[in-house]
């Protein structure tokens, strides 16, 4: 279109931590880069439950962890099982298997989180353009050659998508498909401002340190979860559910939140807290199968959740490592040069991210089964409720327990097995 | 004390929105909405968009949007008949995140 349109080596679009991780690497390596956000800034528009493993971190820079503003340093694991009014938590506390003095885990708020990076990759010579929607790709001869925004045209070597788990992008370069509503899960998350003393004293943490809680049995029998991370100055509460089971469910994203808050497990831990913010974003669910089989095509790559870059075991969920370990991998495969797809999947290869994907395939069938939303936390808390039971009576043997439990959950043994089958080859 | 529930405009209210009055960012055809059965989008949304009125029709407005893209997941019917991100500086501005 306009002759003073100066071509750059690479446009990344999206400032999320898949984007920013990847232009930093390209600005490193002396490549000009524009990177292009929708928002007034890198970050407002990025959600995150709020977890980030360190490792990805210093796998774009070593040292990184030091210098980030992370929230706490995670040094306990809970996971509760829950029905409407019973809880059981399991409370895992202890040095942190870390690498050297580093945790392994750290909380984030991706507002404050995001914009730190940016500026950072913008002090290594990325041009950060902050407030442009991207609204569809340049492509000439079967080749992408830039983005076009708000009727502009902007050319570049190469345009990475880093434009989240909608994205658009790939879906125009005809590396993805439409995303199918079994295929992800819809997170929703209050932000609750608690003071750091409190925070310490009710997660039994101290300073500086936090915790990470996953909850099951808190969704209605809908397939999904609830998580609860501690922040600096609040907390970061939310659910995951899958949204093609909502509307048989009877209940809505927004319900569920509120009656978790409600909860006697959780109604203590956010007592006198103040909600800062509501916030939503969708998760994919599918794994490494939805991950697609091109992730590149000429002048063109797809990477962070873009990409289908995240993983849900149940007891765990990284879409931030991955992110930033792919984005990584796309700066170095856009480096190495040649065919695009080829050096992409070398530098992935190099990183582990295909082969961690690929070993935790089976939780898709894990998560699958689902007696674990509602039934088999209710069987638990049933059986441990009457381990506890004492009174006059002689107590029954505890396979007669298990088994009374398992008639009032209305779950016969042949499920039991057939779910344990399942479970165990999965994992 | 202890936190309530909160309704869905209660928490919109503690978030920060620059609505794009010129240009909705999601735009539905409520007349194909009529004839879809279980209007998924009402329950998913979680900001409560997608409301019923007591004659069951539909009616949507984008202001309070979150960007989350589910009701573009989960619509079979094809009433929403364009779902694009906010133009730029528009729409929600997390400042949590």
């Amino acid at each position: 279109m306009s002759e003073d349109t100066e071509a750059v080596d690479v446009i990344v679009v999206g400032a999320g931590l898949a984007g920013i991780a990847c232009a930093y690497r390209l600005a490193l390596a002396g490549r000009s880069v524009v990177l292009v956000e929708r928002g007034t800034t890198a970050g407002s528009k990025n959600v995150s439950g709020g977890r980030l493993y360190t490792y990805a971190l210093e796998a774009v820079e070593p040292g990184l962890t030091r210098a980030a503003p992370f929230e706490r340093a995670v040094v306990r694991e809970q996971i509760v099982m829950m029905d409407d009014d019973r809880s059981m938590t399991v409370s895992l506390a202890g040095p942190p298997a870390a690498a050297g003095d580093l945790p392994a885990s750290v909380t984030v708020l991706r507002s404050r989180f995001d914009a730190w990076f940016a500026d950072r990759a913008e002090a290594a010579g990325v041009m950060l353009a902050t407030g442009i929607r991207v609204d569809s790709l340049l492509i000439e001869d079967g080749r992408v050659v830039g983005i076009m925004a708000g009727g502009e045209e902007m050319r570049a070597g190469v345009v990475v998508a880093a434009d989240g788990v909608n994205s658009f992008l790939a879906r125009e370069a005809g590396l993805v498909g439409e995303l199918s509503a079994h295929a992800v899960g819809i997170g929703v998350k209050e932000v609750i401002a608690l003071d750091a003393a409190t925070i310490e004293d009710r997660f039994g943490v101290g300073p500086g340190e936090g915790a990470a809680t996953l909850m099951l049995g808190c969704t209605a029998g809908v397939h999904g979860g609830a998580f609860l991370y501690t922040n600096s100055g609040s907390v970061s509460l939310g659910i995951v559910v899958s949204p093609d089971q909502m509307t048989a469910s009877g209940t809505t994203t927004h319900g569920m939140l509120q009656a978790l808050k409600a909860h006697p497990a959780l109604r203590p831990l956010i007592a006198g807290g103040t909600t800062l913010e509501y916030a939503a974003h969708l998760v994919r669910e599918d794994g490494w199968r939805g991950v697609p089989k091109r992730l590149a095509r000429g002048g063109f790559l797809v990477t962070g959740e873009a990409a289908g870059f995240v993983l849900n075991l149940g007891y765990t969920v990284r879409g931030m490592d991955l992110a930033l370990v792919s984005g990584v991998a796309a700066a170095e495969a856009i480096v190495a040069g040649g065919d695009l797809e080829t050096a992409y999947r070398a530098a992935l290869d190099r990183s582990g991210l295909p082969a961690t994907m690929r070993a935790a395939d089976g939780y898709a069938d894990l998560m699958g089964i689902e007696r674990l939303y509602r039934t088999y936390p209710g069987l638990v808390l049933d059986v441990v409720q009457s381990m506890f039971t004492v009174d006059a009576r002689a107590p029954r043997p505890l396979r007669t327990q298990v088994r009374a439990a398992m008639r009032a959950n209305h779950v016969p043994l042949r499920a039991v097995l057939r779910d344990g089958l399942v479970g165990v080859r999965s994992i | 004390m202890s936190v309530q529930p909160m309704s869905v405009p209660d928490l919109l209210g503690r978030d920060q929105f620059e609505v794009d009055e010129d240009e909705p960012h999601i735009v539905v055809d409520v007349r194909i909405c009529a004839t879809c059965a279980d209007k998924p989008c009402v329950a998913v949304c979680p900001a409560q968009l997608y409301t019923l009125g007591a004659d069951g029709a539909l009616t949507f407005d984008h202001a309070g949007c979150l960007e989350c893209g589910t009701c573009r997941v989960v619509c079979r019917a094809g009433g929403i008949v364009r779902w694009t991100y906010p133009r730029g500086t528009f729409g929600v501005n997390y400042r949590q995140g």
